[in-house]
């Protein structure tokens, strides 16, 4: 039987055990699966596009790149519980109190493909007509900021000084505080409205047995536990589509997409999916 | 359950007092002032898979309890005493802690008590580790030395084959070591120190040896071969019947001779304090040996099949070395003067006679009848390890 064929961007080396893991629970339980990782996730969604994996295991940027390379056909069939409700804040230093007291001033961001560190909060500034200028911190582009590095040199920057703020996931904020990185007296000045994170992707029909394996899996069994575990979750939840309209609109308002469309349109990739 | 944190924060340690509330109830109701609590608390509930509903007001979380990790966790047996079998899936947990199921097993042979349990291991243990000593102070290397040349090369002769024999009484037993479940932490513990022993004794006997030479002395393929079927035996009783029972039981019989009867006082002090730690190596071993064959007696006639076994392997070897058997003598005689050889030799006869004795006397503390006892201590190896 031709295995179910899922890719993955290898972001970290964890992946290919995370993979091997979930590769051995499907087969146990009936279902044929393989993966095949990829450098970035353009080329994933790419592969996708071609047909050359039924599955995409998708940052929410490379969700919004197969829907509109493929519009009408991209289905978003699973996601962890930590994927649903994000917020990023803009973490500012002493002295100031709100994002518009920050403009002009010198923001940190995480990598230029970042939903979370970059996309989303730039978006806010954007929205509330506020000019900063934008230091990046470029750590794994192509990974859609998955690797923390980039969310980490933001706030280093911002405790070395050379910028008035930085722009972390939720999370982060708590985990830099602990690590203690955050500098002193540092204030949240914005959070951004809830989002949502990476989800399965399909260009067609939904793969009901891999869904239904996925949601059965529960973290109170001690074999499924080590494998949710490293992939960051408790439990899987059905997809859903509803916490992308901010990434939608900052991708909208930065034309960050463009160029990738253009050529996908050049290439034919885009008719293919049709 | 109400948790007030005040204005304590999430990256100040306020979690542990939500932690301390999910532990007896199922939902708590969380408040707070610390101006970042909003942007954490859902976020630490996210990444523990805890639900969290915002009340109407201000700084009011209600807090889910999540999923259940501990749910199938068991206890690796009981902290004061070890179980009849130590379980794969306890792994490296100490014994008497809360093991989450799931953990990788470590799936090791020697995992039932009555294989490697012996009640006096703990007491054998802590007087070991009080018992410790320093090679650096407590022997007297600058002891004046007034022995003829010949009998410190005999000395050199008896440190070379010392130090070959520990070797083995070191590498064999860390062998065991590495394949017993930690479970029984009280052996696991007195292994280790025997091997700290061991090593400690090789240190000063190598020391010993190199006080007045610069080269060592002559090591035999039949002393090397007897040792070599200690390394062969998979069996940790009858290994360590071979090792600790008979063949360091022997050598107590020979460090005893070299405090009595070597011509200067740091080699007196060497065998003296190597014998207080032999005493408990063979102590452990007669000790766990005897609760084995109580519960199972058929270790006996194994125990007895297994010298036999190895006296047959070593039928075609020399036995005690040559060199070792002249250098205890000339090492006893302290000159070359005939009355003090004559005189010599019979000490190493009454050596060897002594090491007989005990061995019967051990063998007949794990049951043996006098006749076997006296049978089978005629068949240990002729290099007394």
């Amino acid at each position: 039987m031709k295995p179910l064929m899922l890719g993955a961007v290898a972001y970290d080396a964890k992946v290919v055990p995370i993979w091997e893991g979930f590769r051995a629970y499907f087969e146990a339980r009936g279902l044929a699966f393989d993966y095949v990782l990829y450098s970035n996730y353009e080329r994933q969604v790419e592969a996708h596009l071609r047909g050359e994996i039924d599955v995409a295991w998708n940052s929410p940027l490379a969700w919004i790149e197969a829907d509109r390379a493929a519009p009408g056909r991209a289905r978003a069939v699973a996601m962890r519980d930590t994927d649903c409700d994000l917020t990023s804040v803009v973490i500012a230093r002493p002295g100031i109190a709100s994002l518009a007291e920050l403009r002009g001033k010198r923001v940190g961001v995480g990598a230029a493909d970042s939903p979370q560190a970059t996309l989303i909060p730039l978006l806010a500034f954007a929205e509330a007509g506020i000019e900063v200028e934008v230091v990046r911190h470029d750590v794994l582009v192509g990974k859609h900021g998955d690797h923390v590095g980039g969310e980490r040199d933001a706030v280093k920057a911002l405790a070395a000084g050379t910028v008035d703020a930085a722009c972390v996931i939720d999370g982060n904020r708590l985990a830099f505080a602990r690590e203690g990185i955050l500098p002193a007296g540092a204030t949240v000045v914005h959070q951004t409205p809830p989002y949502d994170h990476c989800n399965f992707t399909v260009l067609g029909d939904t793969p009901t047995k891999f869904v239904d394996l996925l949601l059965a899996m529960s973290y109170e069994d001690p074999q499924v536990r080590p494998l949710l575990d490293m992939e960051g979750l408790k439990a899987w939840r059905p997809g859903r589509t509803s916490g992308y309209a901010q990434l939608e609109r900052a991708v909208d308002r930065f034309k960050t997409l463009e160029p990738w469309l253009a050529e996908q349109a050049r290439r034919g990739n885009d008719r293919r999916a049709r | 359950m109400i948790v007030e944190l005040g204005d304590l924060a999430l990256d100040e340690g306020a979690h542990l007092l939500i932690k301390r509330a999910l532990a007896t109830d199922e939902q708590v109701e969380v408040r707070g002032t610390a101006p970042t609590l909003g942007v954490d608390l859902p976020a630490w509930c996210r990444a523990r898979g805890l639900r969290i509903n915002i009340a109407f007001r201000p700084g009011v979380y209600i807090v889910h309890r999540g999923p259940a990790r501990w749910r199938d966790a068991e206890r690796a047996g009981r902290v004061d005493a070890p179980s009849a079998h130590a379980e794969a899936r306890w792994g490296l947990a100490a014994r008497g802690a809360l093991v989450e199921a799931g953990a990788p097993p470590l799936d090791l042979p020697l995992a039932d008590r009555a294989e490697v349990w012996a009640d006096e291991a703990a007491r054998l243990y802590a007087q070991a580790a009080a018992a410790q000593w320093d090679p650096a102070t407590a022997i007297p290397w600058d002891a004046p030395a007034t022995h003829p040349p010949e009998v410190e090369d005999a000395i050199v002769q008896v440190m070379t084959y010392l130090i070959e024999n520990e070797t083995a009484a070191l590498l064999v037993p860390t062998r065991f070591l590495a394949r017993l479940h930690p479970h029984f932490r009280e052996v696991m513990q007195l292994l280790a120190i025997q091997a700290a022993d061991e090593a400690r004794h090789i240190e000063v006997f190598t020391r010993r040896a190199r006080l007045r030479r610069s080269e060592l002395g002559l090591s035999t393929a039949g002393g090397q071969a007897s040792l070599a079927t200690l390394f062969d035996e998979p069996d940790f009783a009858i290994a360590s019947f071979l090792l600790s029972v008979l063949g360091e039981g022997s050598f107590l019989s020979l460090l005893r001779f070299l405090r009595e009867h070597a011509p200067d006082a740091c080699t007196r002090e060497v065998a003296r304090l190597a014998a207080q730690d032999e005493a408990r190596h063979v102590a452990f071993g007669l000790a766990h040996l005897q609760r084995h064959v109580a519960e199972d007696p058929t270790l006996r006639s194994r125990l007895a099949s297994a010298i036999e076994r190895r006296h047959t392997a070593l039928a075609q070897t020399a036995g005690l070395n040559e060199e070792v058997f002249d250098a205890l003598l000339l090492l006893a005689a302290g000159s070359w003067k005939p009355d003090a050889l004559r005189a010599g030799h019979a000490k190493v006869v009454a050596l060897q006679q002594d090491m007989d004795d005990g061995r019967r006397q051990r063998l007949a503390r794990l049951g043996f009848t006098p006749e076997e006892a006296a049978a089978l201590s005629s068949l240990h190896t002729r290099n007394f390890m």
